[in-house]
């Protein structure tokens, strides 16, 4: 399927960039005019990446995290979220629910959300080298712009 | 975060405002927790219905604030989330947790 649009970004690992994240990635995806409900499936999703990296791939410094969004022809919407960060020891570990080690007050769900909002999520990561989760959306075409006119 | 906060007879009430991410947890956390610490109260009330974004950083507020007041031998009750909030919270499991009230029960 072919590309329609795509974006990239980069940005510093500061948390006041969390909204900056999700609130580009939503204004973005919106040019496939999704419903209210799959905009904010998305926003949760990548605040949830983006914290990651903030929390734990750059845990006691600041880098860069870098986001591409692709979007194809048949409503398919793909978001990855990379960074050069600490990666992760165990990702099957990583992957279970409430498993964390971010400390008290982080619940340890942040891919378990990635999963339920999203329709697919992978994860790659090597240790010392950083880690790039890839999630897809399959977002309703509720009206084709060429029929609008 | 704009946060507005209320005490009537032992029972804190907190208005939260605004996007619940882990950027805004953390200072609102130490808001509540302060709060919390001073007015000792039997009953704390969090109302959601001002927040307009929240991702699993929610889970760990309402969590640690649950511990607390448990651990001060209180209670902690939650109101005003909307369906996509209860939808996070239930990833968690908090559905299972007495800190609902009335038809804002997640389902």
């Amino acid at each position: 399927m072919k590309t329609m649009n795509e974006m990239r970004l980069v940005f510093a690992s500061r948390s006041a960039n969390e909204g900056f994240a999700r609130s580009a990635v939503s204004a973005f995806v919106a040019q496939l005019d999704p419903a209210v409900d799959e905009l904010a499936d998305l926003r949760t999703a990548v605040s949830e990446a983006v914290t990651n990296c903030i929390v734990h791939a750059y845990k006691d410094t600041i880098g860069d995290i870098f986001i591409n969004v692709q979007l194809f022809e048949n409503g398919r919407v793909m978001v990855r979220v990379r960074d050069r960060g600490c990666g992760i020891p165990d990702v099957k570990k990583a992957l279970e629910p409430l498993y964390t080690t971010g400390g008290e007050d982080r619940s340890g769900l942040g891919f378990s959300v990635m999963e339920s909002f999203m329709d697919t999520m992978k994860v790659r990561s090597t240790v010392g080298k950083g880690t790039t989760v890839t999630m897809e959306k399959y977002i309703r075409i509720r009206r084709r712009r060429d029929d609008a006119l | 975060m704009d946060v507005k906060e209320t005490t009537e007879q032992a029972v804190t009430t907190v208005y939260l405002a605004g996007e619940l991410d882990h950027h805004n947890a953390a200072p609102l956390r130490e808001r509540v927790d302060d709060t919390v610490q001073k007015r000792h109260p039997k009953l704390l009330v969090l109302d959601f219905s001002g927040i307009t974004f929240m991702d699993s950083s929610g889970i760990g507020f309402v969590m640690g604030r649950y511990k607390l007041m448990l651990s001060m031998g209180g209670r902690l009750q939650v109101r005003g989330a909307s369906p996509r909030m209860e939808k996070v919270m239930r990833l968690a499991g908090l559905e299972r947790l007495p800190i609902w009230s009335g038809k804002d029960e997640v389902q």
